[in-house]
This record gives structure tokens, sequence and C-alpha cells, in this order.
């Protein structure tokens, strides 16, 4: 019996049993101590900056509600609707820019082409603000003309936002359209669709839903370039959020308004991320 | 003296210095079912194409009804609305339910009312065996289910002929005898089509014809008896080994 060989011990390739579970076991005691090293360090550094801190004074001079309080309408009235409008309209017409410049790209002609990607090539390359400052002071006087206002905010600002907007969409706006599969559009042409039938009802709705995402974090962005404008000098009327913090800034040195400013550009921009991720959740659903 | 349904001559289509059809001559009666087998890469898929000129031929003639398509001032719109076709891959509009999928072209091109495209809409997909998926998604059916849905798609345009491509290869097995049950009820009720299938069972007991393709030229063709049970030459003696050990 003695001399009869044992059954030879459970192996997993040639691990023994007991080494796997072994191994396993300190897997899971290391991935814990981590997590734990990471509280530490976390709460470590809260603690610093909420003993290093005079919260006190930060209360005072960011978090003041009567300083807030002062801020009242206007903030809401002037500068957030103000940045709203410019985002509105840099969106609006840089999503038209970048459509157009869209269908130039995917065009059989070469020279529409070659304009798309220069354009495209030419803003992207620029840094926003330097655009602004060549929309919003070259512009008027090369030209000896004034961009007109509309519903009492000026439009170079917006004007070249959307210019830069539109490079970047027009690159967006394109690889929707050639995202959706060659054999969608086969199957439309063979049921007789034109050309133009296709492109509305089979290639747009579908793209449509492939541009949600990289549109809403356009437009987010957009908002926060509006930051941008207060560089094209503003009066009290036509003055954005960020300008806005800071002109209130410098009445006492009371740092209230950023936060207020900061606030407002939340409420708005929160709510457009959900909301582009709810749209994507129940487009992929029916997809 | 009938028309054919389809008529291919002296058919050519290159892609660049890549001859993928040499020469093709074909004729397709009305009501007939042609069935064109030939190993992957043929040029079976482009031969069909063709015919609807989703693929522009590089020479030749097709004839539709005698009307010769590839003439430059073709309207092809009006003569794809005609041709049905059933593509390997499906090819359903994944953003339309299975109804929408099949009134979507009766509405914008046929001009039919929402009315009338529905309840043709849901004719068609009786016809197939899925008038209760009328209201599900693509993404919701079966790879077998999403097939009918797409032949349903191309009955619904009241076509005169079908092309089909492939339309079994990409599904499960056990999926397959539902799509060739409902291709096999269309030939019975008289619809002419031109059928690419590796499916040999499908091509013996339905063609009238069965066209062998091999390297962008018709080997052999003629009733399946002759072509499948008493292949004349060595390529499609070889070919149908291959098949046979599948
Ligand atoms: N769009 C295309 N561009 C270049 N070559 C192609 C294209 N489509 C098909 N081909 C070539 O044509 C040949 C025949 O293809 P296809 O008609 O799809 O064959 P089959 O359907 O018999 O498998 C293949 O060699 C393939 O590489
Ligand atoms: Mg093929």
């Amino acid at each position: 019996m003695s001399d009869q060989p044992v059954a030879e011990a459970p192996q997993l390739g040639d691990v023994s049993v007991p080494e796997l579970y072994r191994s396993g076991r300190a897997k899971q005691r290391r991935s814990q101590r981590n997590r734990i090293i990471s509280y530490v360090v976390g709460i470590a550094v809260v603690a610093t900056v909420v003993l290093a801190g005079d919260w006190g004074k930060i209360q005072r001079l960011y978090f003041s509600p009567g300083r807030a309080k002062d801020l009242f309408p206007e903030i809401l009235t002037i500068a957030t609707k103000n940045t709203l409008l410019y985002t509105a309209g840099a969106f609006i017409g840089g999503v038209s820019i970048g459509l157009v410049m869209a269908v130039m790209k995917m065009s059989p002609i070469r020279p529409y082409r070659w304009f798309a990607t220069a354009y495209i090539e030419v803003f992207r390359g620029l840094p926003a603000l330097l655009t602004i400052f060549i929309v919003g002071y070259g512009v008027p006087t090369a030209f000896g003309t004034q961009f007109p206002t509309i519903i009492g905010v000026g439009t170079a600002g917006p004007i070249a936002l959307a210019l830069v907007a539109g490079a970047y969409l027009a690159e967006t706006l394109r690889a929707g359209v050639e995202g959706v599969p060659r054999g969608q559009l086969e199957a439309a042409r063979s049921l007789g669709l034109s050309q133009a039938q296709t492109m509305r009802t089979v290639v747009v709705p579908q793209a449509f839903r492939l541009v949600i995402p990289p549109l809403t974090n356009e437009l987010v962005l957009l908002l926060k370039d509006t930051a941008l404008l207060s560089q094209l000098g503003t009066t009290a009327a036509t003055v954005e959020l960020t300008k806005f913090g800071k002109d209130q800034f410098q009445i006492d040195f009371n740092g209230t308004p950023f936060i207020a400013a900061g606030v407002m550009y939340l409420i708005i921009t929160i709510p457009l991320t959900r909301l582009a991720a709810a749209l994507e959740r129940k487009l992929k659903a029916s997809r | 003296m009938t028309v054919p349904a389809i008529e291919l001559v002296d058919l050519h289509k290159a892609y660049g210095s890549n001859e993928v059809l040499k020469g093709i001559d074909l004729v397709v009666e009305a009501k007939q079912v042609v069935c064109i087998i030939g190993a992957s890469g043929s040029g079976k898929s482009t031969l069909l194409r063709c015919v609807n000129r989703l693929e522009e031929p590089t020479g030749g003639h097709v004839l539709i009804d005698g009307v010769d398509i590839t003439h430059p001032d073709c309207d092809l719109d009006l003569v794809r609305r005609n041709i049905g076709m059933v593509f390997q891959q499906f090819n359903l509009f994944p953003h339309l339910t299975a109804l929408g999928n099949v009134t979507m072209a009766q509405r914008k091109v046929l001009k039919r009312s929402e009315a009338e495209a529905n309840a043709n809409g849901r004719a068609v997909l009786e016809r197939v065996g899925l008038a209760e998926k009328a209201d599900a998604f693509p993404s919701q059916l079966s790879g077998g289910q999403q097939q009918r849905v797409a032949i349903a798609r191309a009955l619904a345009m009241d076509p005169e002929m079908m092309l089909f491509d492939e339309a079994t290869s990409a599904l499960d097995p056990e999926l397959v005898g539902d799509v060739l049950e409902v291709m096999r009820s269309l030939a019975a009720d008289g619809m002419t089509m031109l059928v690419v299938t590796h499916e040999m069972g499908f091509a013996r007991r339905v063609a009238d014809h069965v066209v062998f393709m091999d390297q962008g030229v018709i080997c052999e063709q003629g009733p399946p008896e002759q072509v499948l049970e008493h292949p004349a030459t060595p390529r499609l003696q070889q070919f149908l080994q291959q098949v046979l050990e599948h």
C-alpha cells in the first residue's frame, strides 16, 4: 500500500492548487493595502489644506454671501445672458462652417478639398486668442468697417470663435458621415433612393448619433472659450461671465465674484454633459 | 419572343489593373431562378453588383427587360426600384424599426401614403414570417430574422426581380433554413431571382439554371442536375469536391 504511488496532487498546468490560492490571496492583500495607502494619503492632503488654510479669511474673501448678493441681477441678466449669446452664436456659426467644410472636404472636386484642408489646418493651428485678435482688431482696420452689434452684443467675438470651432467641427462631422458603413448607402441606393434621399434618410440620422458626444463637447469648450472674448474690450453691457467676475473683483478685491461666475458656468455645463450622456445611451439602445 | 429579365453582354469589370470580370455573357429569363456558384474571389459579388450598377462596369452591357441600363443617360434610381437586392451582411437601417425599414423606401421612392406603406409593410413582414417583429429594431433581432426583414424590405418595393448575394453566409447554421425557406417560396411564386450562394442543396432543388464562375469568367453553366451532378471541367469538379467536404 505504502509503495503505491500517491494519487497526484491536483495541478493546473505546472501550478499546484495550494500555490494557486496562495498567489490569489497575496494579490488581494496587495490591492487592499494599496487602497488603504491611497485613502491615508488623501485624508492627509485634505487635513493639511484644512489646517493650513485661514478659513475665516477664505470665507470672507471668496464665499461672502453679502458680496454674492450684490452681483444679482447683473450676473444673470447681463453676464450669463451674454455668455450664452456668444456661445450660441459661435456654435451655430461653427456648425454651419463645419458642415460646409466637411462637405467640401469630401467633395470629388479637388480645389474644394484643398480649400477645406487649408481652412482646417489654419484655424486649428492658430491659438484661438490670436484669431480673436485678428478678427476683432485686424479685420475692422483692414476693411474700414465695424462688426455689427446684434441684440446688444458684439459679433466679432462669436465670429472668431465660430471660425475656430468650424475647423474642429468640420473634422467631427466628416468623421460622423464616414462612420456610416458603406453597406448602408448601398442598401439605400439599391432600393432606388437618390443620393440626396440617401443622405437625408440614412446617412445623416446615423451620423448624427455618432457626432452627438463630440458636438456637445465642442459646445462646452466654446462656452468656456467665450472667456477669451474679455480680451476684446467689452462694455458693461457686453461683458461675459469671466470678465464680469474680474471687473467685480477689482471693485473691492473680494474674490466671491470669481466663485459665483464659476458656479454659473457649472450650472450650464454639467447638465449639458449629463444630457449628452443620456442622449447617447438612449440612441445606443436603438442600435 | 420574350425579352430576358436580365441579360449581361460581354461584361467587364476591372479595379485598376485587376480584371475581376473578363467578359461575362449571361441570360436570366423572367420567372427563372439562376444560381451562381464559385470560389471566393471569383467575381460573383462583383457580377451581381453590376446588374443594378452599384458597381460600374468597365465594359459591356447590362440589359434589364431588354433596356440597356449601361447607357449614360439611364436614370439608375428608376431602374433599381425594380430590382430588389439582399446583401450578405443584411445592411438593415439600424435607426429604424423593422416596419420602418420596410416602409421607408415605399414612402420616399414610390411616394406611397403612410397608411398604404404600413399596410404593405406589414404584409411583407407577414410574408417572411415576422409580422410580430414590426416594432423591433434590427439590434433586437437574430441574424436570420434580420435577413428576412432585409428580404421584406426589398419585396416591399414590388420588385420585378431579386438579387441575393450569399444571403445565408453570415448566419449561424441553425438560422439558415428559415431564410432559404423564404427564398424557396419566392421562387415558387414566380419571382425572377439571381442568387449567389454556397448552398448546393438550394441550388439543386430551386435553381432552373446554375452558373459556375471561376476567375472572372463563366466556366460552366446549365441545368442543376447537369452542372452539379456531372461537372465537365476539372475546376468545377474540384470546387464541388471542396464544397462537399465541408
Ligand atoms: N472595391 C474593390 N476594389 C478593389 N478590388 C475589389 C473590390 N471589390 C472586389 N474586389 C476584388 O475583386 C475580386 C472578386 O471579388 P468578389 O466579386 O467579391 O468575389 P466573390 O464574391 O466571388 O467572392 C477579388 O479579388 C476582390 O479582391
Ligand atoms: Mg462575394
